[in-house]
C-alpha cells in the first residue's frame, strides 16, 4: 500500500467471509431494535476492509457516534479525577513503563520461572506458537472432562484467538459471562473496545438484545441499566452454579510466585476462577511480572486507567491448585501467536508492555468517533493500530491492516494517559516511515507529485510560472476563496477538506514590490541579479501590497 | 521440536544478538524505577487512615459499622442478619462474633475438609467473615482464605456479606498493604473494593451483579 497526503491509497480489501452461527446466538440475523451486526470473521486480527473505508462507514452511523461520545466523556472524567488524587502516579508510570521493558528484556528466563512455579503448585503448562495451537489444546483439555458447556471470564487473548468458534466447531458450548462479552455475545456480534467489549451499544439497544436473545429475560423489561444488570445476574446464575469447566485470560503472571490475577467488576470473574472442578487460563507471553511486589504496580495503574476506579471491586489472585478451594484441576496455556516476532523488534517490544487497559481508546479523538469495528481487529484504538500489524505481520501491500498506523492524528493524547508510557504516537510514525520505505523505487502518487514540485522548484523562472498558472485555482474557487471539489488525484484531497485558492500576488512578487519600493540597499540588486528569472513587477503599488497581505 | 522449545527458542532469538543480551542494555538504559511511596503519611490503623477508608467504602456503596469491642461487634452482627435465616461461616470465626444471632438465623459451617456445594451455598442467605488487611487509598479489603475467612465460595454466593476488618490491619498505600501479602503469596487471594459492579452499560456504575450485593464492613477496634 503506498500513501499519497497522508491517506493510504490501497482499495479494494477483500471482506473475509461469515462463519455463520455464533453459540448462544439463536439468529444471526440483526434484531429489529439494534443494527450494524458486525460478522464473526476468521482471522479476529484482520477483518474487514482497510481503515479508511470502514471508518467512513462507522461516521455514517450517528447512534454509534452518540453511543460513544457518551460513553467515553463519561470515562475519561472519571480518569482523570481518580488520577489527579494520586501524588506519585507519574512515578508509578516510570516504575510500570521501566518494569515492562525489564520483562521484555527476560522474557526467556521469567518463563521458565513462571513454568517452575505452576507446575510446583500442581497446575499444568502448556505451549502454544498460534491459535490453532492453543484452540486445540483448550478442546482437547475441554472434552477430556466430558462436558459440552464451558463459562468463560471476558478475556481479550480467547477473543484473538478465535476461542469460541472453534470450541463450537468441536460442539462446545462457550458462554460468556462478563456483561458486555454477553450483550455481544447475544447479538453475534464483534467486541468494539478492550475492556468494555459493548460500548458501542447503548442502554435501549441492549434492551432490545436481552429481550430477542437471552430467552429469559422478563418481558416487563425496562433499559434502566440496574434492571439490565439485574436480568443478566438471574440469565447467568444457573450457569455458575453448575459449570464444572472455566476458561479464563490472565492480567497479570508472577514469574516468582506463579501466581495469576484476573481483575473484573461484577463477580462473574470469581464464579468461574472459583466454582469449577477445572480452571483453563489462556495468556499471552508477554503478560509477566517479574515478582508478586510488583503487583503494587500494576494494581494502582490498571484500575485508575481502566475503568476510573480507585480499585475494581474484585481482584482474584490464585497459585496452581489449592487443596479444597477453587479448581482441583488448572491449566495455564501460554501463547505466542506473533508475540516473539514482535518481541524482536523495537516498536514490536514497545508494544507488547500494553496491559490492555484501554486508557488510549477512551481519549482518542479517532476512535471516539468511528469506534472499535473500523480497525477490523479484537485490539482496536490506538494501541491497536501498532499491536495488530505487529502480531499479524504484513501479508503484502493489500494486507487491510497496513493502513492501521493511519487511524491516528498523532495529537499525542493516549501517550499521555498511557500508564506504562508506550509512546504510540512514536511508534505510529515508525509504522508509517516503514510503509513509505517499503515503496521507495516504486512510482506512486507521492513519488510522483514530489518529482514534479522538485522539476518545478529547480530553477525560479519555472516556480514563477507556476505561481502564475496558480491563478487558475482562483477561478476554481470562485466568490468562496476554497475550493472543495477537484478531479482525481487532487479528489484525495479535497475529499477530505477544502483548498484554499492561491493569492493573487505571491510572497516573491510582494517581496520584489517591497524592496524595489523601500530600499536602495546593493544587496537587493544583487539578489536580484542571482536570479535573473525571478523579479517581480518593481511598479507595483503599495496598496496592492497590502490587499495580498490579507491571507484569507 | 515441542512448542515450549520452539517460542523459549524464539523468544531467546530475539532478545540475544550475537550474544548481546537486550537485558543488559535495558538495565544499563533504562534500569526499574522505584520513585513512588513504598508507605503512606498515615500509620497503620491510624485514625486518619481509618477515615480514608471509611470514605472510600462508602463512596463505592458498602456499608460501614464501627464496633469498639468484641460485644458491640457481636451486637452489630445480630441486627444486620436479624431478617437472614441462614449465615455460612468459615471454621475458626471467633465465636463471640455469632453470640447474638437471633435464633432464627441458622449457622451453616464450611471448610476446606467440610465444603458446602455452590447449590447449598445459593440458599444461605449471608456470610460473615473476618479479614486479611484494608487498603485506606482504595477501599480495599483482602482476603486470603485463612481459617476466619474460609475459601473462596462463600464469599462470593450468598448475596450479603458482612465483612470485619480489624482496625490496626487497615494500611494506608497499596504497596504496604502488598509487602504483608507477600508473606504467603501463594494463598488464594480475593480484593474487594464494594460490592460487585458494572460499568459495561454506557460506562456508568451500577452496584449489584454476579457477587455479593451488599457489603457490610465492620471495623473492629
Amino acid at each position: 500500500m503506498s500513501t499519497f497526503l497522508g491517506f493510504p491509497t490501497r482499495r479494494g480489501a477483500k471482506t473475509l467471509p461469515d462463519d455463520g452461527a455464533h453459540p448462544g446466538a439463536p439468529g444471526t440475523s440483526a434484531g429489529p431494535g439494534w443494527a450494524d451486526d458486525v460478522p464473526h470473521p476468521e482471522a479476529p486480527l484482520r477483518w474487514g476492509a482497510t481503515f479508511p473505508e470502514a471508518a467512513k462507514q462507522a461516521l455514517g452511523n450517528t447512534q454509534l457516534r452518540r453511543n460513544l461520545a457518551h460513553a467515553t466523556s463519561t470515562i475519561r472524567a472519571k480518569r482523570a479525577a481518580v488520577v489527579g488524587e494520586v501524588p506519585d502516579w507519574e512515578e508509578l508510570r516510570d516504575a510500570g513503563s521501566t518494569i515492562k521493558a525489564h520483562v521484555m528484556s527476560d522474557l526467556p528466563r521469567l518463563l521458565e520461572e513462571l513454568e517452575r512455579n505452576v507446575t510446583a503448585r500442581g497446575g499444568v503448562v502448556h505451549w502454544a506458537r498460534d491459535a490453532a495451537e492453543a484452540n486445540q489444546i483448550v478442546t482437547d483439555l475441554v472434552k477430556a472432562t466430558g462436558e459440552t458447556e464451558v463459562v468463560k471470564v471476558k478475556s481479550m487473548v480467547t477473543q484473538e484467538i478465535g476461542l469460541n468458534e472453534a470450541l463450537a466447531e468441536e460442539g462446545i458450548a462457550a458462554f460468556e459471562t462478563d456483561l458486555a462479552e454477553l450483550i455481544v455475545q447475544l447479538a453475534d456480534d464483534m467486541p468494539s473496545h478492550i475492556l468494555v467489549p459493548a460500548i458501542h451499544r447503548n442502554r435501549s439497544e441492549i434492551r432490545e438484545i436481552f429481550l430477542e436473545r437471552m430467552g429469559d429475560a422478563p418481558p416487563d423489561l425496562t433499559d434502566a441499566p440496574r434492571e439490565l444488570a439485574m436480568a443478566a445476574r438471574a440469565h447467568l446464575r444457573r450457569k455458575f452454579l453448575s459449570a464444572k469447566v472455566a476458561i479464563s485470560g490472565a492480567n497479570f503472571a508472577v514469574a516468582d510466585t506463579g501466581t495469576l490475577a484476573v481483575v473484573e467488576s461484577e463477580g462473574n470473574g470469581r464464579m468461574c476462577l472459583t466454582l469449577p472442578e477445572t480452571l483453563i487460563t489462556v495468556m499471552g507471553i508477554e503478560k509477566l511480572i517479574p515478582t508478586y511486589q510488583d503487583l503494587e504496580v500494576f494494581m494502582a495503574l490498571l484500575p485508575r486507567s481502566s475503568t476510573g476506579e480507585r480499585m475494581n471491586p474484585y481482584t482474584s489472585l490464585w497459585t496452581g491448585v489449592t487443596p479444597g478451594d477453587g479448581p482441583q484441576e488448572f491449566h495455564l496455556v501460554l501463547l505466542d501467536n506473533g508475540r516473539s516476532k514482535a518481541l524482536a523488534d523495537d516498536v514490536g517490544r514497545a508494544a507488547l508492555h500494553c496491559i490492555r487497559c484501554s486508557a488510549c481508546l477512551n481519549v482518542c479523538p479517532v476512535y471516539e468517533r468511528v469506534g472499535g469495528h473500523a480497525y477490523g481487529s479484537v485490539y482496536p484504538g490506538p494501541i491497536g493500530a501498532v499491536l495488530t500489524p505487529q502480531l499479524t505481520g504484513s501479508t503484502g501491500r493489500s494486507d487491510p491492516n497496513n493502513s492501521l498506523p493511519y487511524a491516528s492524528t498523532l495529537c499525542g493524547a493516549c501517550y499521555d494517559v498511557c500508564p506504562v508510557k508506550i509512546d504510540i504516537p512514536s511508534l505510529l510514525v515508525h509504522l508509517r516511515a516503514r510503509e513509505v520505505d517499503q515503496d521507495r523505487g516504486r512510482p506512486t502518487a507521492w513519488g510522483a507529485a514530489m518529482k514534479a514540485a522538485s522539476f518545478v522548484m529547480a530553477r525560479p523562472g519555472r516556480f514563477e510560472l507556476a505561481e502564475k498558472a496558480g491563478g487558475v485555482t482562483r477561478v476554481l474557487g470562485g466568490s468562496k476563496g476554497r475550493i472543495t471539489s477537484l478531479p482525481f488525484p487532487g479528489s484525495k484531497w479535497t475529499d477530505a477538506r477544502d483548498l484554499p485558492v492561491l493569492p493573487k500576488q505571491s510572497f516573491r512578487e510582494w517581496w520584489a514590490d517591497e524592496h524595489a519600493a523601500t530600499e536602495t540597499d546593493p544587496r537587493g540588486e544583487r539578489r536580484s541579479s542571482e536570479a535573473p528569472d525571478g523579479g517581480g513587477s518593481p511598479s507595483a503599488d503599495r496598496t496592492d501590497t497590502e490587499t495580498t497581505g490579507d491571507a484569507r | 521440536m515441542s512448542a515450549r522449545d520452539d517460542i523459549l527458542a524464539r523468544v531467546r532469538a530475539a532478545v540475544i544478538n550475537d550474544g548481546a543480551h537486550l537485558g543488559d542494555a535495558v538495565a544499563e538504559q533504562a534500569p526499574v524505577s522505584r520513585g513512588y511511596r513504598t508507605t503512606g503519611e498515615h500509620s497503620p490503623g491510624s485514625a486518619e487512615a481509618i477515615e480514608i477508608l471509611v470514605d472510600r467504602l462508602v463512596d463505592y456503596r458498602a456499608i460501614v459499622h464501627r464496633a469498639a469491642t468484641t460485644a458491640d461487634l457481636a451486637r452489630t452482627v445480630g441486627e444486620l442478619l436479624a431478617d437472614a435465616r441462614s449465615v455460612v461461616v468459615p471454621p475458626a470465626l471467633p465465636a463471640a462474633w455469632t453470640s447474638a444471632l437471633t435464633a432464627g438465623t441458622a449457622v451453616v459451617h464450611d471448610s476446606r475438609d467440610d465444603r458446602r456445594t455452590a447449590a447449598e451455598l445459593d440458599q444461605v442467605d449471608a456470610v460473615l467473615t473476618a479479614s486479611r488487611l484494608a487498603v485506606a487509598d482504595t477501599g480495599t479489603i483482602v482476603l486470603d482464605g485463612a481459617d476466619d475467612q474460609g475459601r473462596r465460595a462463600i464469599t462470593l454466593v450468598p448475596d450479603l456479606h458482612v465483612c470485619v476488618v480489624r482496625t490496626e490491619h487497615v494500611v494506608h498505600t497499596l504497596p504496604e498493604a502488598v509487602t504483608i501479602l507477600a508473606a504467603h503469596p501463594t494463598r488464594p487471594q480475593t480484593w474487594i473494593s464494594g460490592p460487585s459492579a458494572t460499568s459495561d452499560i454506557e460506562l456508568s456504575r451500577v452496584e449489584g451483579v454476579h457477587g455479593p450485593r451488599t457489603l457490610h464492613v465492620i471495623l473492629l477496634g
